[in-house]
């Protein structure tokens, strides 16, 4: 199959992070662009859930497994580990409740990817301090009294939540405003300041097996990880 | 299984004889021999792929598309089902048949008893979504088909493809499911209840035995028609279509004639209706969805009887107006095969058409039910 551009930079970015033959979850899926794209170019089987009433019909007229509905209200109908990635791209800033989101992600997903803009990027700053009115830019373009984003947040803001709630960043990609892209746990200065948008693959601790009485069985609250040390033994 | 056909060429209609087959109902009762009567659409490809199987809802027939003989007018679904329509009989190859317990020429009530010259009328045993949908899978054998791509419903139509899902996933690959429900609710058994007893007071039923005297219990099922038929509907679309004009006249009559147009829109309604539909398989299949409950075992049956290997597809489609079978139904179904990890997809349609709106005029449905199958099918095809 003929691998298909991505048409946004956080779609292809979102593709690196992920491993062939996953099952995926989308959420805010629009007309299934980004589950196109992992289809052909990833071989996953994916699922979204779209808001939008038209957007969530076209990606069902496309073939997409889509359900229309709002995700703060129906990712509790999904397993617990019933997908290996959860995708919330651009929209956790939307939230009512992102915290309660974010751990709902861990909760059906292995891993979760999160990507959002940085409330902490300098042009915010600075637009803030000079003009003393709330930024307006490319990436939140829009006026606070409509802006969809009702929870502004800095990366830094986001890595005291991760390591509040025990999840673990796999992996982290920045993006400047001109589109440049570095890793975020490897710049050591200025990330809060330089990131436009950040993209994290995440996942919870692993907590330690305890062992329990015979030295054969190992209760774990991580099943993986008791799979791993039964096959070792 | 001894089967034989007959062609109608007459009618253009066909006629599928099951003998001897001891169709066993789910009341335990025994039926030795049926027939269904069906209509194809398109032609099936060598691969035999391309099926699709259409169930009608209450007072549907086999007749989805073209001219219904019965009514003279055009089929049920015309505008949803024919060639370069949304089911496109280009492509597909569509089956309808009347549902088991109908009055459109398959085995119910107003069919003679096997072996007899009296009709069954009340003596035709209580049927179930679940035994139609077995007489169906045995049309479906006898005409050589594997696999269908597709159960497409609405209302009674939608709990038979969800039945369908249920009992013969592997003979499955999609169902297309539009407002309809995992249960009858107490509020439709109740509208239901309501039509059954005006039927069953028209002192003209007889117990069912109004066909000895060559009567039809006209006022009884007119009324439960025209009871139905609101349920059809929604305060808006009536408000919309009706408001508070009168009919024929300039004023109020001060009397109890139909004044209002709605009025006489519900009579015509019933009028009509008595035309083309018999008063007992009214009360039967009303009876057979009142007993539709998948509510507490859909969950399971779907976790044990699909094989994991199953990639069975769910549309799930709904209308915002729609209080017969409202979207939150719909999203029950939804939530358990979303529990399960299922592939299903759910739509609820803005409209204020209710109920009957999947047979009405919505560009959405016609795109999403289009596209659904053509995307879907492109898929098993690569």
């Amino acid at each position: 199959m003929n691998k298909i551009n991505s048409i946004r930079k956080d779609w292809s970015l979102i593709e690196t992070l992920i491993a062939q033959d996953g099952k995926i979850l989308d959420i805010g899926c629009g007309d299934g662009g980004l589950m196109e794209q992992l289809e052909n170019n990833r071989n996953a089987i994916t699922h979204g859930i779209e808001l939008n009433r038209d957007l969530a019909a076209n990606a069902i007229a496309r073939g997409f497994n889509v359900v229309h509905g709002n995700a703060e209200l129906d990712l509790s109908q999904y397993s617990n580990n019933s997908f290996d990635y959860v995708i919330l791209s651009q929209t956790l800033q939307a939230m009512m409740k992102p915290k309660d989101i974010l751990s709902e992600l861990l909760r059906i997903g292995s891993k979760a990817i999160v990507s959002f803009p940085n409330f902490g990027h300098w042009k915010i700053r600075l637009q803030l301090l000079i003009s003393g009115k709330m930024p307006v830019t490319e990436s939140l373009p829009y006026t606070w009294y409509d802006t969809p984003n009702i929870h502004f947040f800095t990366i830094k803001d986001f890595l005291n939540l991760c390591n509040e709630m025990n999840i673990v960043i796999e992996k982290s990609i920045g993006l400047t405003s001109k589109g440049k892209q570095f890793d975020i746990s490897e710049s050591v200065t200025g990330v809060n300041f330089f990131t436009h948008e950040a993209i994290f693959l995440l996942s919870y601790k692993n907590f330690e097996p305890i062992k329990i009485k015979s030295s054969k069985k190992v209760f774990a609250k991580n099943s993986v990880i008791a799979n791993l040390l039964l096959d070792e033994s | 299984m001894k089967t034989k056909f007959t062609t109608d060429t007459k009618l253009e209609s066909e006629i599928a004889y099951f003998e001897n087959i001891n169709l066993k109902l789910e009341s335990g009762d025994i039926i030795d021999s049926f027939k269904l009567a069906f209509k194809t659409y398109g032609k099936l490809n060598t691969d035999k792929t391309n099926a699709i199987l259409v169930c009608h809802a209450l007072t549907g027939d086999q007749y989805v598309a073209g001219n219904n003989p019965i009514t003279g007018r055009e089929g049920w679904w015309s505008r949803m089902v024919g060639p370069n329509k949304p089911i496109d009989t280009n492509k597909f190859f569509v089956i309808c048949s009347n549902v088991l317990g109908g009055c459109a020429g398959s085995t119910g009530p107003k069919e003679l008893q096997n072996g007899s010259d009296v009709a069954y009328g009340g003596n035709f045993p209580s049927v179930t979504i679940k035994d139609m949908v077995k007489a169906q899978s045995l049309l479906i054998e006898s005409l050589n088909i594997e696999k269908l791509f597709s159960v497409i419903g609405g209302s009674m139509g939608a709990m038979q493809a969800l039945q369908w899902a249920i009992d013969f996933p592997d003979k499955i690959l999609n169902i297309i499911h539009i407002a309809g429900a995992l249960k009858h609710s107490a509020q439709n058994i109740a509208f239901h209840e309501v039509g059954r007893q005006a039927i069953m007071s028209d002192p003209i039923w007889k117990n069912g035995k109004y066909f000895e005297n060559n009567e039809v219990p006209e006022r009884g099922l007119s009324v439960a028609r025209m009871i139905a038929h609101i349920t059809y509907l929604s305060e808006n679309a009536m408000h919309r279509k009706f408001g508070r004009k009168l009919q024929s006249r300039d004023i109020i009559s001060f009397g109890f004639d139909a004044d209002f147009q709605v009025e006489s829109y519900l009579r015509y309604q019933g009028k009509s209706f008595v035309e083309r539909f018999d008063a007992n398989s009214y009360l039967y299949l009303t009876r057979a969805m009142d007993y539709f409950d998948h509510d507490e075992t859909f969950r399971k049956n779907i976790e044990f009887s699909h094989n994991p290997n199953n990639h069975l597809k769910f549309l799930i489609v709904s209308f915002t107006s729609d209080w017969l079978f409202p979207t939150i139904e719909s999203k029950m179904i939804v939530n358990q095969l979303n529990s399960l990890s299922r592939e299903v997809s759910f739509l609820e349609i803005d409209t204020d058409k209710g109920h009957d709106s999947f047979l009405l005029e919505e560009p959405q449905l016609d795109d999403v039910i289009k596209g659904f199958l053509i995307n879907n099918f492109a898929k098993i095809d690569e």
